[in-house]
């Protein structure tokens, strides 16, 4: 496999997992409001997972589309850091996650708007208003949650105290990530780790919230290495086109 | 043959699936029309990456233009491009009017101070007009709209997000 093509995968199956659980929120949101921005987000990140699968199959080159590539990989197939697999939880848990993730698209694709490939560069720039924008939503319900009543503070520390520690995916540097960079078409994403860093403790603070003390780091998204809970959510999404494969909308 | 410009005036005819009082040609969706011997290729460019009216537009372009082309022995494409980015900018004045008129408070230009420092938009009521107005949420009916209510009349709108 070229690194180009799992480099490309990196960016639309982390999009694809988030995008996935944002939308089995659907109908369950805390309030009308919240069930709608979680699958406006859900949608954006979707449409995001698209078009980098549409350039990562052309970047393999064996004729497999964004459907092939979304719904006929198993789970060690895909490249998702292990903090998109988290299951949702409760709606803090969601926020944080999504929080942590927002946090590290927007300079992801800023640094990816100056791609030297065109078609990278044009999907970043779109990507980056939206990323921007999901951020300002998360890190709101961040300051929200943790400057609000006693219960939501204590759960939405916790929820960041369980979600950190599998971060570490999001920043992982690899020969991939360093083609990436030395070549110009991508961004060793281990250069970003300051910027997420700066965002995160300027939010936390304003949120009241502690920043807990680094602990080891579950790793091994990037390597196809996942949790059980990514098989569970590939079997919900999967279903349908593997049982019916020519069914169309 | 009609030439590009006669195709770019025939794409008026498109209304947007959601917002049926402007067209694609006002939604700036449209991104230019490419005229060869046998073939017309429509460029669109997405207002939001995972924006479902798009595949709806796209549709309605093809059934609408494909007959006309064919007429022409020509073949209707209608190819989905990135680059650059839509932005609300290209929103004409007329556009803004429009969806005031409709019940839409319009965005502002992304080079407002506000937007550029990241702060709350200034955003009318389309009804009575007050500029006493609460967001109410981020995110509305669609992917490019937020969600307003006035304080003054209490009317509930859709402001279109400024991006």
């Amino acid at each position: 496999m070229s690194a180009r093509f799992e480099y490309l995968l990196r960016l639309g199956d982390d999009a694809l997992l988030l995008g996935q659980q944002l939308g089995l929120w659907t109908g369950h949101g805390p309030v009308l409001e919240e069930d709608i921005a979680l699958t406006n987000i859900g949608l954006d990140q979707i449409g995001q997972a698209r078009a980098w699968f549409t350039l990562a199959g052309r970047a393999e080159g064996e004729g497999r589309d964004e459907d092939a590539l979304a719904f006929h990989r198993e789970a060690p197939d895909f490249r998702n850091a292990l903090l998109c697999e988290r299951p949702n939880g409760h709606f803090g848990d969601t926020i944080v996650r999504q929080f942590l993730f927002d946090a590290y698209s927007v300079p992801l694709h800023a640094a990816l708007s100056s791609s030297v490939d065109a078609d990278i560069s044009a999907i970043a720039k779109k990507s980056a208003k939206e990323s921007a924008y999901h951020l300002r939503h998360s890190s709101a319900w961040i300051i929200r949650l943790g400057d609000g009543t006693a219960e939501s503070q204590s759960k939405v520390q916790e929820s960041l105290d369980a979600l950190l520690p599998y971060v570490g995916d999001l920043f992982y540097s690899d020969d991939i990530s360093r083609e990436a960079q030395n070549a110009g078409w991508g961004v060793d994403t281990s250069t970003l780790r300051d910027s997420w860093e700066k965002t995160l403790v300027e939010t936390l603070t304003q949120a009241r919230l502690r920043r807990p003390n680094p602990v080891p780091e579950q790793i091994g998204g990037r390597r196809g290495e996942h949790t059980e809970q990514l098989s569970f959510l590939l079997a919900e999404m999967q279903v349908l086109p593997r049982t019916y494969p020519d069914a169309k909308w | 043959m009609r030439d590009a410009d006669q195709w770019l005036a025939l794409l008026q005819l498109v209304p947007d699936p959601e917002i049926p009082v402007l067209n694609i040609i006002e939604m700036g969706i449209v991104r230019g029309v490419e005229c060869s011997a046998d073939q017309v290729k429509v460029n669109i460019t997405p207002t939001y990456m995972g924006c479902p009216a798009m595949d709806a537009i796209a549709d309605d372009i093809r059934e609408k233009l494909s007959p006309m082309a064919t007429q022409e022995d020509r073949t209707l494409i209608v190819d989905l491009v990135y680059a650059p980015a839509w932005t609300t900018d290209w929103l004409s004045d007329t556009a803004l009017a429009k969806l005031e008129n409709y019940g839409i408070a319009p965005p502002g230009k992304t080079s407002d101070k506000r937007a550029l420092q990241g702060e709350a938009p200034e955003v009318r009521c389309p009804k009575c007009k007050s500029h006493d107005t609460r967001l109410v949420s981020l995110f509305g009916s669609t992917a490019c709209k937020s969600h307003y209510q006035c304080t003054e009349c209490e009317e509930p709108f859709d402001h279109f997000k400024c991006i």
